[in-house]
């Protein structure tokens, strides 16, 4: 795309700008309707009947009396709904409603439709199921031990979902090269996206035989497949229409049972059909932050250079696939994109378990490694006596590189990054100076923009756009992307807007709607801006070119000479002679007729060549620096973030004002993980969630929020849409590990456990004030067969980005 | 109100109250039990008002009775009947916003919206109390509405835009919430 993405370009209208949002007027008058907004005359609702228990054989479901229950308009059960799915196509691994077996607390065994939510809700009450109890796998541990019963049937050894190792070079040789070698184990709890609207869908079945699913996806794309699959319907006979997400931060990109359930009573019914989940079956629904141990191996030189890392990580997936095998991968794969690596070697493990499935949550399993890294940096930082901010920058890796693990970045500004943040924040002045009881701890990340990769192998593009102009002048542009509100409708206004000179707000923009858009493939990893971005301005500079060509000819001026700006088509050299936008359009239509063009994106191959390659590269990185300061009241142990400095790099703000609002949402999200918010589970077998409720789950409200102080750099990224990058998920990734270092700059502890409450800081305060180790966190990694590793050659090494066989016998030292 | 009575199966009979919807009078039938938050989004189709919880605890549902904040989802429909009710859909003036929807709109502080009718309308009250807030009389209001998108941030700024606005001093926002640091 190099070149076309008009990065370049000078004297940018709209692009830089800080325009509202496209829906920003409907949204704060309440007229935008998210799902549960939509009523349709004759709707039924639906009600899922959800297992109490967590692992169990069902020996009997009867529901007769709930269907003779007045009101009651059809009950569903797993057998209605055979054919299984899932979010990736490695891991079929879910019934709409359970067959035979239950794997969780909350999975869904049966589905009544009634005239409403009370008949459906007092009928759940009559069906009777009988289950007999099975073991319950309850943590990675058990999963270790306990081989039989296994969760699924499928997957590697018992209850172990998948294992995957890989060495880049050589890392025994790089250990063999380091002054110091250090390994710290660490653990991530697992979290939740807790959007504040719950799921719902409403779903209609015409007697054409057309299928129409409202519902809160981030995937609407996916779905439809998922949908087609499982409902036994052509594909062209299901529209699906993401409604705008009341938040999604990956909980919403799974499809989900309850939307293949509606669609099944509309089918069966005849009638409209709606669901909206309980909060506290959205807990269940869950598909958050893994819960991650991880052990980290580094050999580092007396400069803070790293010689070799060996990482090693294990998933709690809970009961189901869903994404979980990206999930694993992303556990390691960005370990290599900040500081230099030069070998590495990635051990991944996940393990199913009877508890609501994990999967994406903003930064999908890059926030674990990156946190286990960042505070091993600052520990290794203290051993070689350097500043850990002068030591990141140090080490940082260039642009335009090539990691060991054969991942491209393009552009990176980390160095400019972390200066921003070091000048801001007065970190030479804070760093081990504060008084005890205050501290200030630095963190780097870097971020994929998208992924290289489609969900299901596939050559089409990831993103298309069209674009409709027609005599009035109106443009409307139609793309498959959802939004989430994250502004990704707005984008394609700005974009379309300065590339045809005209007013975003004069753009009507149609997203989400298998019938009406083109694919896009999603709003997940960060792809949405670059992707649908680079497709929009090709449609545009298309339909540039159809009216420069009728515009050329009317004027008599060269098609190269015409701007397009400010609403009219003109002779640059001359600006006098020119026309509207609107008049341009006419004439186009006249000399063309009906006017329309198309674009799409495909992002770039990317060098490396073995198997796994695909998951980790994408067409653009962006780089995160951040520094935290932090109070620990060494009483109480109690934390408290006055503020955070945020510096990143976004390529090109596209809408200044959207980015530093999603950096803010970033520092929040990471606040609220590195402090308080957990998914966890009552200590004993029957694996209830131990608070499905916003009140007991603790997430940031105004009185936690920390200040904010955010810097952008622009790198201007040649992949990205004139210039731009992500910034919904990476501006995430610091802050954890940039709290968890200030905490020990503040008191000398080391609490390498996500979240840091105060019984853990208490904890380790006691320890040291007993001569211990000032430490809380996880001591033990317990260990289980792998298998051999994918060895690479790096590039450093001359490798060819495939896979070697090598003899490991002579490969250790 | 009429008399509720049980009917057949155990249910209960419409209730039928009148109320203020936005400085309008309305009356409405609904079955007993049903909160405030469901009359006034299935009986009265005001959807502007969300919900995240039903149990009192996310702050999406809030409305104003008379002129105070309530959480919608926790107060019955029959305990409004006689009173004055406002949701979302009562802040604009015809097609003139009120200042915090213009503000929230203008700096993006509604990002994906879902909290920002039960965020308006807390401000709303705040700012008719205290016309010139502190941030921490923000926070302090508005710490039992939880957004997740925002970090809560562009929240604040925009409720600090439209207070000034709305005490008739220059109201531009400042030049960091917008562009960054430099
Ligand atoms: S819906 Fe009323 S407080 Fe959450
Ligand atoms: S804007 Fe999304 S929850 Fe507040």
């Amino acid at each position: 795309m190099a070149g076309s993405n008009g990065a370049k370009r000078r004297g940018l209208k709209v692009i830089g700008k800080p325009f509202h949002k496209v829906d920003a007027k409907v949204k704060v008058t309440g007229e935008l309707k998210f799902a549960d907004d939509l009523m349709l005359p004759r709707m039924l609702h639906t009600r899922l009947l959800r297992s109490t228990v967590p692992h169990a054989r069902i020996v009997k479901i009867d529901t007769s009396k709930a269907e003779a229950y007045p009101g009651v308009k059809a009950v569903l059960l797993g057998k209605d709904l055979p054919t299984t799915y899932g979010a990736l196509p490695v891991s079929e691994d879910e019934h709409a409603l359970a067959i035979d077996r239950v794997r969780m607390v909350g999975d869904p065994v049966a589905a009544i439709a009634a005239v409403d939510e009370d008949v459906a809700t007092e009928a759940l009450d009559l069906i009777e199921v009988e289950y007999e109890l099975l073991q319950t796998i309850t943590s990675i541990q058990d999963a270790y031990a306990i081989t039989e019963p296994r969760i699924h049937e499928y997957g590697e050894l018992g209850n172990i979902h998948r294992r995957q190792v890989y060495e880049f070079g050589n890392v025994e040789a790089g250990f063999a090269d380091a002054d110091f070698v250090r390994e710290d184990i660490t653990f991530y709890e697992g979290s939740t996206h807790l959007a504040l609207e719950q799921h719902a869908s409403l779903a209609q079945f015409s007697h054409d035989g057309k299928l129409t699913l409202w519902t809160s996806t981030q995937d609407m794309h996916y779905l439809h497949r998922h949908l087609a699959k499982v409902l036994g319907l052509p594909g062209s006979h299901i529209r699906v229409i993401a409604t705008p997400n009341g938040g999604g931060f990956g909980g919403k990109c799974d499809p989900f049972n309850h939307e293949i359930v509606v669609s099944k009573l509309a089918m069966i019914t005849g009638r409209p059909v709606k669901i909206c989940l309980t909060r506290e079956e959205v807990f269940y629904a869950h598909r958050g932050r893994h819960p991650v141990l991880m052990s980290t191996k580094t050999g580092f030189k007396k400069d803070g250079s790293i010689t070799a890392m060996h990482h090693r990580t294990i998933l709690d997936g809970g009961a189901y696939g869903g994404h979980g095998v990206a999930s694993t991968f992303y556990t390691g794969i960005l370990q290599t994109t900040t500081h230099n690596v030069p070998h590495y070697k990635f051990e991944a493990v996940r393990v199913f378990t009877n508890k609501a499935p994990c999967g994406p949550k903003r930064g999908h399993g890059t926030p674990q490694p990156r946190w286990a890294q960042e505070i091993q940096l600052d520990r290794i930082a203290e051993q070689v006596g350097l500043d850990p901010a002068e030591m990141r920058k140090q080490h940082a890796i260039p642009p335009n590189s090539i990691t060991a693990n054969w991942i491209r970045i393009g552009t990176l500004a980390l160095g400019e990054c972390i200066d921003k943040v070091v000048k801001g924040s007065g970190w030479k002045e804070k760093f081990r100076k504060l008084p005890y009881g205050k501290g200030v701890g630095i963190a780097c990340s870097a971020y994929m923009t998208g992924t290289q990769t489609p969900i299901y192998y596939n050559k089409m593009p990831h993103s298309g756009v069209q674009l409709k102009l027609d005599r009035s002048g109106g443009v409307c542009v139609y793309c498959g992307s959802v939004e989430i509100g994250q502004g990704s409708d707005s984008i394609l206004a700005y974009i379309v807007a300065e590339v045809l000179g005209i007013h975003p707000f004069d753009i009507r923009v149609v997203t989400g709607d298998t019938d009406l858009t083109p694919v896009d493939l999603g709003s997940y990893s960060s792809r949405v801006t670059l992707m649908t971005g680079n497709a929009a301005i090709q449609a545009a500079e298309r339909a540039r070119e159809i009216l420069r060509q009728a515009v050329s000819e009317k004027l008599d001026v060269p098609g190269s000479r015409l701007s397009f700006a400010d609403r009219r088509v003109f002779d640059t050299e001359n600006p006098e002679k020119g026309m509207s936008f609107v008049e341009a359009v006419w004439l186009a239509e006249e000399k063309f007729g009906t006017l329309g063009t198309t674009g799409s994106y495909k992002p770039p191959a990317a060098p490396g060549k073995y198997k796994g390659s695909t998951i980790g590269p994408s067409p653009a990185f962006t780089c995160t620096a951040s520094v935290a300061e932090v109070e620990v009241n060494p009483e109480t142990g109690i934390v408290t973030v006055p503020r955070v400095w945020i510096a990143h790099d976004i390529g090109q703000a596209i809408n200044p004002l959207l980015v530093v609002g999603q950096i803010e949402g970033c520092v929040y999200m990471g606040l609220g993980e590195a402090l308080m918010e957990e998914m966890t589970y009552r200590g004993n077998r029957n694996m209830v969630h131990k608070f499905p409720s916003f009140l007991e789950y603790k997430s940031p409200t105004t009185l936690e929020m920390c200040d904010v102080v955010t810097y952008l750099v622009e790198s201007q990224d040649p992949n990205g849409p004139f210039g731009a990058k992500e910034a919904g998920q990476g501006p995430q990734l610091p802050v954890p590990p940039a709290i968890a270092n200030a905490v020990y700059d503040a008191v000398g502890v080391r609490i390498d456990e996500i979240p840091i409450t105060p019984d853990k800081v208490m904890k380790a305060l006691r320890a040291k004030a007993k001569g211990k180790e000032g430490r809380y966190g996880p001591t033990v990694f317990p260990t289980c067969e792998m298998p051999e590793a994918i060895v690479v050659k790096t590039p450093f090494e001359g490798g060819d980005g495939k896979a070697v066989e090598r003899e490991p016998a002579l490969s250790r030292k | 109100m009429k008399q509720t009575r049980k009917k057949g199966n155990g249910r209960l009979q419409k209730a039928h109250i009148r109320l203020q919807v936005n400085g309008e009078q309305v009356e409405v039938a609904f079955a007993p039990h049903k909160t405030l938050l469901e009359v006034l989004r299935e009986d009265l189709g005001l959807t502007g008002t969300k919900h995240g919880c039903e149990l009192g605890e996310c702050g999406c549902c809030a409305v104003l009775v008379d002129g105070k904040p309530v959480l919608s989802c926790l107060a019955l429909g029959l305990a409004v009947e006689g009173h004055e009710v406002t949701t979302v859909e009562g802040m604009a003036q015809g097609t003139e916003l009120h200042p915090l929807q213009q503000t929230f709109a203008e700096l993006g502080a509604a990002q994906c919206g879902y909290c920002t009718p039960g965020i308006l309308l807390t401000a709303k009250v705040l700012i008719e109390k205290v016309p010139r807030p502190s941030r921490d009389e923000i926070k302090e209001a508005l710490a039992g509405n939880l957004c997740r998108c925002t970090g809560y941030i562009k929240i604040y700024e925009a409720v600090e835009l439209a207070a000034a606005r709305m005490a008739g001093e220059p109201g531009e926002p400042a030049k960091e919430s917008i562009y960054g640091w430099e």
